[in-house]
């Protein structure tokens, strides 16, 4: 946390040409110490026919479990690929010379209308406030900038995603400050939290300019309560500050009537100076499974903070052959409502799948309702309750049961021994095998106590 | 007035004892109200973005004495406010009233936007031919399509069957004398993105570039906006038909210098935009000499390299930097497909740079806006069909030098002369013999009756911070040849009913 390091150009030669702060920062994160995961993943992937004894990516949140659904779409619908060329050349025409930031108008329509799909309804999405971006991750970039300055904050709750230190920060100059929560209230946000974050921004002078949280939750897997985040709209309303909603994973929730969007709260508010400091985030890669088409949206029910992220999206637009080639089908009616439901329901057993095989072994995890993870706690398995105990822990998973998971240090979790868990990247065999090997690790471990 | 009044009435004698306390207690109140307004909210930086106050109904949520309008960043607030540069106006005007060949003849004409249709003929065949194939990939266990090819995470800075693809593409079209390696490049979503992120590897907040003017009023937004870091022009003269000169270069680093700007490195696009001239290998040469002796960095904008028409020859900078006399590490070349493929919809855009640091930080930065994987399919294919490519850029430099000429000839036939350029989509045109004065004034004034009475729209000048008035860059490629004697009449029109 905090501004990035200072510059170290002049190693050995003075005549080196010199590079900004923004390019020899860490704050993009990837010299952490748990990014070793990551390389011991490429160096040893695991792969169920040629290197069954690889390391397997449990550290990714990628939905590959509905990928049929997808390919039998796109066979169908798309007969000599008709769905994705362009009719005739007045539509090849437009699509290679579109670059207005404004976006397809029915690829707006589309995304609006699978937006209100997932929330069943509850919530209508006008799409003129719908402002494209090439991923979530550039869509809270640019929200960044656009509503805080260098060295203002977002609170952000904790655990939290750790590509938010990068995204929310490196470029932007802005600061996180964690809204702590933890385990006696399942990791639930607190009027109480909220506000000890604000009082410790603000005695250390820093500017308070909104909340960031996502909903469901990254790394939890849990969606939010909806009081909690009446409470949250609440706080932000007296001080008066913005609230971002990252949605992303909205469409990953396996119960649907257990997701409330915070767009449901703002669809019965009329006051206009409470509607307009809320924005929501949305993106395709972890509900539809495209996070390689890079389709990020930004809501906001502020037309100033439209206005402005049109305009700055410039720097990350969509494609318009992206934006061609998903507007029908996120508008077929059939294939979205079809896909949802059938996605939903594999998310969910695949998540008590693991939950089940973990609780075997005695491996409590928190209860989970959303997303392509589960939140893991290995705290009695810990040598100290500290971040060193943990990361020794989670070497151990990585070299001894070569599996890569993310440890809550890396999520700013302000309690030890819970890890983020991924198991919708891989195929249900790939599952099982994982929780083989952690069935094996336990029972040497018992065995070993037991002596 | 209420104020002036009873004070009129005190002074004057009348009122008495009644205004004699009313006008104390009114200027209390107004007090108070000026003290609690100054009060609450504070904000310590301006938002000129602010929306006037709406009343508010009822609400479920508490609402304090101070709550006001939630601000946005003061950086945000300069994008609020509508674009007032010439080159954006111009572009928003004709959207308003667009001309069409068949149905809207009296619509303004585009002329300012740098983009070709020239070769879509091909373009459209050969999409039709291979985009199926380039996109659906099969699946080694059954055949059938294997969406995964396409729809998972890929590296942020292009997979590197498109950086090999986009690094023989470039070779070939830069003369092939130079070669680029894929390891050198990262692949983003625009020609946009690619220069800021290179400002913001390159320089600091309030650092500076200098530029070459006339320069390319988009750079203003993509350099500036996020980057904070500033343009400072280096200006150039038709003399020397707007070719940069050391010792232009060497001056306005002393100034900048003297005014306190750390000057980070040099900016400039070749082929050269507005004016579509191409740097020789000389003043490559001079430039990266003094960049070096100034150790300051060279970021070569070559977006416009495969759109040359002319005789002389296009040499990269990657070329005269990997000659051997440099510290190659200061040298960054921007590309992309926009122009010289007429795919600015699609997104496509190239960062190559000799500094690995460099590279290695804007792979990072490739998560903000990255190439999305199905483009990049298409493009493998389309790149590496190098008998396709062959043929669309010959024709393409063909079409271009075609209606340049017919573009060109048809104002010197008006007494309109326009400097000598060999690439690009458009031409530099001389048009101060049309101004009522020879100022900037004078020019804008051209540029609204241009707009207003010819129905055309071009750039003018002082919108690419061009130091002598009357210049305006005329893009063509979106013409065809019909419509140039319809643009040809209405300027002499213009220019008649000037002089009379």
């Amino acid at each position: 946390m905090g501004l990035p390091l200072m510059i170290n150009n002049d190693d050995n030669n003075n005549n080196k040409v010199e590079l900004s702060r923004v390019a020899v920062s860490d704050t993009h994160g990837e010299d952490s110490p748990y990014f070793a995961g990551w390389k011991a993943y490429d160096e040893n992937p695991y792969d169920e026919s040629h290197n069954p004894s690889g390391v397997i990516q449990m550290g990714l949140a990628e939905n590959q479990v509905s990928f049929d659904l997808l390919e039998s779409y796109l066979e169908k619908k798309n007969p000599e690929g008709s769905l994705w060329e362009s009719k005739g050349s007045c539509g090849f025409r437009e699509n290679a010379l579109f670059q207005d930031y404004h976006g397809l108008k029915t690829f707006r329509q589309a995304m609006a209308s699978f937006m209100e799909k997932i929330r069943g309804g509850k919530a209508r999405f006008d799409p003129d406030r719908i402002v494209l971006t090439a991923g979530a991750t550039a869509a809270n970039e640019l929200l960044t900038f656009i509503l805080a300055n260098p060295n203002d904050a977002l609170l952000v709750p904790t655990p939290y995603y750790p590509g938010f230190d990068r995204d929310l920060r490196w470029r932007t100059g802005v600061r996180i400050v964690p809204i702590h929560c933890d385990s006696s209230n399942h990791f639930q946000i607190t009027p109480e939290a909220l506000e000890t974050a604000y009082e410790t921004a603000r005695d250390a002078n820093i500017r308070v300019r909104g909340v960031l949280i996502t909903n469901p939750s990254n790394p939890l897997g849990a969606t939010v309560q909806k009081k909690a985040l009446e409470d949250l709209l609440d706080f932000c309303v007296r001080k008066n500050i913005h609230l971002v909603s990252d949605e992303i994973y909205s469409g990953s929730v396996f119960h649907a009537s257990e997701f409330t969007s915070v767009a449901e709260i703002v669809e019965n508010i009329d006051d206009v100076s409470v509607k307009e400091r809320v924005h929501i985030v949305y993106s395709l890669s972890k509900d539809l499974g495209l996070p390689g088409f890079r389709v990020g949206t930004i809501y906001s029910y502020n037309d100033n903070v439209v206005r402005t992220a049109r305009r700055m999206s410039s720097f990350t637009l969509v494609s318009s052959q992206t934006q061609h080639m998903l507007a029908s089908m996120l508008s077929d009616e059939e294939f979205t409502e079809k896909y949802i439901r059938i996605n939903r329901e594999r998310l969910r057993r695949r998540y008590e799948t693991i939950v089940e095989g973990l609780k075997k072994e005695g491996v409590e995890c928190l209860k989970g309702n959303a997303g392509l993870f589960c939140w893991m706690n290995l705290g009695f398995l810990l040598n100290t309750n500290t971040k060193e105990g943990e990361l020794e822990l989670w070497d151990v998973i990585l070299k001894e049961l070569k599996l890569n998971i993310s440890p809550g240090s890396s999520c700013h979790c302000s309690e030890f021994g819970w890890f983020r868990v991924c198991f919708a990247n891989m195929s249900e065999k790939t599952l099982k095998i994982a929780l083989k090997r952690i069935h094996e690790f336990m029972d040497r471990r018992r065995k070993v106590l037991n002596c | 007035m209420r104020l002036i009044v009873p004070l009129q009435g005190v002074v004057q004698g009348r009122g008495g004892l009644f205004v004699g306390s009313l006008i104390p207690c009114c200027l209390f109140y107004f007090l108070q109200l000026y003290l609690k307004r100054r009060r609450s909210p504070p904000p310590p930086d301006s938002d000129s973005t602010e929306l006037p106050r709406t009343s508010s109904r009822s609400s479920l949520f508490t609402r304090g004495n101070s709550i006001g309008r939630v601000r946005v960043s003061s950086r945000a607030a300069p994008l609020a406010k509508p674009p007032d540069s010439p080159y954006y106006i111009g572009l928003d005007r004709v959207k308003t009233d667009p001309y069409h060949r068949v149905t809207n003849r009296d619509g303004i004409i585009q002329l300012g936007l740098a983009e070709s249709t020239l070769c879509f003929d091909l373009l459209q065949r050969w999409m039709s031919e291979n985009l199926m194939e380039s996109l659906m990939m099969q699946s080694d266990v059954d055949g059938g399509f294997d969406v995964s090819s396409i729809a998972m995470y890929q590296p942020f800075e292009g997979l590197l069957e498109v950086r090999v693809a986009f690094a023989d593409f470039m070779s070939r079209i830069m003369g092939g004398n130079v070669s680029f390696d894929p390891s050198n490049m990262v692949i983003t979503a625009g020609g946009t993105p690619a220069v800021e992120v290179l400002a913001f590897c390159l320089a600091d907040h309030g650092n500076a570039f200098l530029i070459p003017s006339p320069y390319y009023p988009g750079f203003d937004r993509d350099i500036k906006f996020r980057t904070g870091v500033e343009l400072i022009p280096v200006h150039c003269r038709s003399s020397d038909n707007f070719t940069v000169t050391v010792s232009a270069l060497e001056q306005a680093l002393s100034q900048a210098r003297k005014r306190g700007s750390k000057v980070s490195g040099i900016l400039f696009s070749n082929p050269s935009n507005p004016v579509g001239n191409i740097l020789s290998r000389e003043t490559l040469h001079a430039i990266l000499s003094f960049a070096q002796e100034k150790n300051i960095h060279v970021i070569s904008d070559e977006i416009f390299a495969g759109s040359v028409y002319g005789d002389k020859e296009f040499v990269s900078m990657a070329e005269v930097a990997a000659s051997g006399d440099f510290d190659k590490s200061r040298v960054h070349i921007i590309y992309g497909l926009s122009k010289d493929l007429s795919l600015p919809g699609f997104r496509t855009g190239v960062i190559y740079s000799f500094h690995e640091d460099v590279v290695s930080a804007a792979k990072k930065l490739m998560r903000f806006c990255s190439m999305p994987v199905p483009v990049q399919r298409i493009l493998i294919s389309l790149l590496s069909d190098t008998r396709f490519i062959e043929e669309y850029m010959a024709a393409h430099r063909q079409r271009i030098r075609d209606k340049h000429f017919l573009f060109v000839e048809g104002l010197k036939q008006l007494g309109i002369p326009c400097a000598e350029s060999g690439g690009g989509l458009y031409c530099w045109v001389d048009m101060s013999s049309l101004l009522t004065s020879y100022s900037e004034k004078g020019e804008l004034e051209l540029f609204e009756k241009l707009l207003s009475v010819a129905k055309i729209n071009a750039t003018p000048g002082t919108a690419c911070y061009c130091i002598e008035p009357g210049w305006f860059r005329c893009c063509f490629t979106a013409l065809a040849d019909e419509d140039i004697p319809v643009i040809m009449e209405r300027i002499k029109l213009l220019a008649e009913s000037s002089t009379s």
